[in-house]
């Protein structure tokens, strides 16, 4: 949940064009906008491969051969990686990490943390605010770090393989590693890894044969193995592991290995827990419907593909992305839609006071925020995430129209 | 029959290890596990009805391609695997399940050719399927076919390729664009974009000009388009192939949702036939959505749009006359006949249609994933597939020297089958005549 204390929740609106970068470039690439809509940043090209960070129509003054994959985090850093002299950098906030690498990606960021996977001499690993593994690997891959950002985990190869040798790889080559230290056996893949809640403990997929797979929680596999198995997840109240688990072609949920939820679904993912131990998930209930789930109770509304789910802060209610029969987009809530379908739509956004919810839709060529199944009366080129302000009064509206970036702090009840 | 098919016996790895770790027991129970769990009324309802005519035997180019030999006719391979296997109730040997494994991984490509000339609409190729996803539980697969299935596992792609490699290619190909394009871009990651681009292993691996050309493509054509930084990218499936549904739905779900987090609001997928098949058809519904979760279009399907809409115009069209390879999965499997015409007849001044063509063309005989098993079976796909040599030569003798074919597997095995029977043609993707004859408004003047 994101903490939106401290922002400008003066009502109101305000429009700028940050033209200054144009002048000093070639091309602007797509906007970013920061969570609190102060910032708007994109990759500028000033030159041939040349390429500056704009921000807010200020370009940045360190020029580099390359930056992709800007973002905003959720604390409200910008973060990109940055090649200058055939290597890659991490930058934050117009810092680049000192040291660079043969090439970086999948960043992500946790408890004012930044973490990078990494390629360092063909070697694989991850590094977190610049601090490289001491061990890196054959490979690596499903990188993944804790949520008070301080620990890492990914899938790597532990053991170097030759050309098509498949009983080499069906024998293990891959483990999980934990901020570097390879644990647990040996198996054919490993998948998801995720933190427990206190960054203590780490729970994965493991496949263990051509045919078999299971779960494993520090490097510990579950005494069952079973046709297929999703990303498991952690009860925060009792440290407890879930994960969705394959039996006789239906779906059902494993906690600790026992089942919990028996297997009659078609299809069955994305679990979570509320802070109360509540589980929501996304299942099937049969072929072709999906819907949401609460602690094995589906709602009776159902659609083609259901995701992108968004839980209230109370654990009481949840909303998602709904695509229907006729292949649009529906917002799915409280076991109802919200009226109207559109082109897309983004994940859904709760208000601390879990009344209130709000969702980015696209109707073809505009775009506009909706708050408990109505418009805003206005429509753009383009919205960003919307967020509601603390007391859950007021809606933040970021969006761009042309070259001109609107940041409007609007009420709830000035949705229609 | 048993012993006619041990006469044309091929050495494989990955065939001969997997049946020396298999006990009669386990293999009874595991092709019962697969018939009473797997496969419902389907099968029993094919098994049960065919009535032995022989229809379906001159629609298979190895029965064709072996002078009518009924061991290699759909019917006869169904007798000499599966029907064996019901009749016996998986009471057979190591010996039998090399033989089921040799007939059904590399002497029939699922290109269900077969099932159109059935009276009673006997799927062939799903029987063959269901002997794959038999051995692939027993661990008897082809070596090399097995390893794809392995990448795909390791990297969610068919090749192989590393994170950081996948992303490196596409920067090194933007990187070449440059020098036509000064202002062309593959946009990484675009939040919301039209189009999300997806392509099949080999193409960053050993095909990046095709990556190069599809970014041209696009970017004349002004689309607002993305691909992604991470793994998904890859819309291929040989876990299909080798009978590993559980890594097919893997493979589609990493697929899909790396469409779904970049909110791009259609996958348009690059030259490939067997890809598609498993995002409309196979993937996507052993996932339990009944259509695709994000709207899929084939590029024959997409080029047929940007031509018809005038995003994309030819300069000069490409000399003629070419001739067209039917894709199956795409064709037969999809009905992308009429659009593959349609731009055909707008990138080239002629076509002479390949006789028999269309929904009847037949298979290129890679598909299926017998290219993916590797050296061993070269010789299968050649000796197999006399009929597109023939083919192929009737159109070469019309003045034809170019074969369009918009699939990635076609293309190997039609370059193997052109070499092999020194055919002299060129073949070419769609896209390779679209990026080398269109306007290109966007590029440095020469
Ligand atoms: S190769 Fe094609 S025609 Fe021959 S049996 Fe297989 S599916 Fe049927
Ligand atoms: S055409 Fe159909 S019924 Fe006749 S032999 Fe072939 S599969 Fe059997
Ligand atoms: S490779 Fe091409 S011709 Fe062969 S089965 Fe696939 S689509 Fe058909």
């Amino acid at each position: 949940m994101q903490n939106t204390n401290g922002w400008n929740w003066e009502p109101g609106r305000r429009k700028e064009t940050f033209s200054d970068c144009e002048q000093g470039s070639e091309w602007l690439e797509e906007w970013h906008v920061s969570p609190d809509g102060e910032k708007v940043a994109c990759v500028a090209c000033t030159a041939p491969a040349e390429f500056a960070m704009c921000v807010n129509g200020k370009l940045g003054e360190t020029v580099y051969e390359k930056i992709i994959c800007p973002r905003f985090d959720q604390d409200g850093k910008l973060a990109a990686y940055v090649s200058q002299d055939m290597e890659w950098f991490v930058y934050v906030d117009g810092e680049t990490w000192e040291e660079g690498y043969g090439f970086a990606w999948d960043l992500k960021s946790a408890g004012g943390h930044v973490a990078t996977a990494v390629q360092q001499d063909m070697r694989y690993g991850m590094a977190v605010d610049g601090k490289l593994w001491d061990n890196l690997f054959e490979n690596g891959n499903n990188f993944c770090l804790s949520p008070d950002g301080s620990r890492t985990a990914a899938a790597v190869q532990v053991e170097p393989m030759g050309q098509a040798e498949i009983y080499k790889f069906q024998d293990g080559v891959f483990s999980l590693a934990v901020d570097g230290e390879a644990i647990g056996d040996l198996v054919m893949n490993v998948y998801n890894p995720t933190f427990s809640p206190d960054s203590k403990s780490v729970a994965c997929e493991v496949r263990t044969s051509l045919y078999e797979y299971s779960i494993a929680v520090d490097g510990k596999k579950w005494g069952t193995s079973y046709n297929g198995v999703w990303a498991p997840a952690f009860n925060p109240v009792s440290g407890a592991v879930v994960a969705p688990v394959r039996i006789g072609g239906k779906w059902g949920l494993a906690e600790n290995n026992n089942i919990i939820w028996q297997p009659k679904y078609t299809q069955l993912w994305k679990q979570r827990f509320t802070a109360q131990g509540d589980i929501w998930a996304v299942c099937s209930p049969s072929y072709g419907e999906f819907t949401l789930v609460k602690n094995d109770a589906p709602w009776s509304v159902s659609a083609a593909v259901v995701y992108d789910v968004a839980v209230s802060p109370d654990g009481q209610r949840a909303a998602a992305v709904a695509r229907g029969h006729d292949r649009r987009y529906k917002v799915m809530i409280d076991n109802k839609f919200w009226p109207g379908s559109f082109e897309m739509i983004w994940r859904p956004v709760f208000s601390a006071d879990s009344a209130n919810c709000a969702a980015r839709v696209d109707m073809g060529s505009k775009q506009t925020i909706m708050v408990n199944g109505k418009a805003f009366g206005e429509e753009f080129d383009q919205c960003f995430e919307p967020a509601f302000s603390p007391d859950s009064s007021k809606v933040l509206i970021k969006a761009r129209n042309g070259k001109e970036y609107i940041r409007i702090v609007a009420d709830v009840s000035e949705f229609k | 029959m048993y012993n006619k098919i041990f006469d044309r016996k091929v050495d494989d790895i990955g065939l001969q290890t997997g049946i020396d770790r298999l006990t009669p027991e386990k293999i009874e129970k595991t092709v019962n596990e697969v018939f009473s769990g797997e496969t419902g009324a389907k099968l029993k309802v094919y098994h049960d009805t065919c009535v032995r005519c022989g229809l379906c035997a001159s629609a298979c180019h190895y029965y064709v391609s072996h002078d009518n030999d009924p061991s290699y006719s759909p019917a006869g391979k169904v007798t000499q695997t599966i029907s064996i296997l019901l009749d016996k109730k998986g009471k057979v040997g190591p010996d039998f399940i090399y033989q089921c494994a040799q007939i059904a991984y590399t002497e029939c490509n699922l290109c269900r050719r077969c099932v159109h000339y059935c009276p009673l609409g006997i799927d062939t190729g799903y029987m063959m399927s269901v002997v794959r996803r038999i051995c692939h539980k027993l661990g008897v697969t082809p070596q090399y076919l097995q390893d794809t299935a392995h990448s795909h596992s390791a990297t969610m792609n068919q090749m192989w390729v590393k994170d950081d490699e996948w992303t490196d290619s596409l920067l090194w190909q933007e990187e070449e664009a440059r020098d036509e394009f000064p202002d062309m871009r593959i946009p990484l990651d675009k939040d919301g974009a039209d189009v999300y681009y997806s392509v099949i292993g080999p193409e960053p691996k050993f095909r990046t000009h095709l990556i190069y050309q599809a970014g041209a493509i696009l970017h004349e054509a002004g689309v607002n388009w993305t691909m992604p930084s991470m793994p998904g990218w890859d819309n291929s499936d040989m876990a299909m192939y080798s009978g590993d549904f559980e890594m097919m739905g893997r493979l589609k779900r990493i697929h899909f949702e790396s469409a779904q987090k970049l909110h791009s609001k259609k996958i348009v997928m690059g030259e490939c036939g067997h890809a598609f098949r498993s995002v409309y058809d196979q993937g996507n519904r052993w996932l339990g959505w009944k259509d695709y979760p994000v709207e899929v279009v084939h590029s024959i399907e997409f080029f047929a749009h940007l031509l018809k809409t005038g995003k994309i115009k030819m300069a000069e069209k490409f000399p003629g006359p070419v001739t067209i390879h039917d894709p199956c999965n795409v064709i037969r499997g999809r009905g992308l006949m009429n659009e593959l015409r349609y731009v055909v007849s707008e990138i080239c001044e002629s076509y002479i249609e390949m006789q028999p063509n269309a929904e009847h063309n037949f298979c290129c005989a890679a598909g299926g994933g017998v290219i993916n098993c590797g050296p061993p079976f070269k010789n299968v796909r050649m000796d197999g597939n006399r009929a597109k040599a023939d083919q192929l030569r009737a159109a070469a003798e019309q003045g034809v020297k170019t074969v369009i074919a918009p699939c990635h597997n076609c293309h190997g095995g039609l370059e193997d089958i052109i070499e092999h029977y020194e055919l002299g043609l060129d073949l070419k993707f769609l896209g390779d005549i679209i990026y080398a004859n269109m306007v290109k408004t966007k590029a440095v003047e020469e």
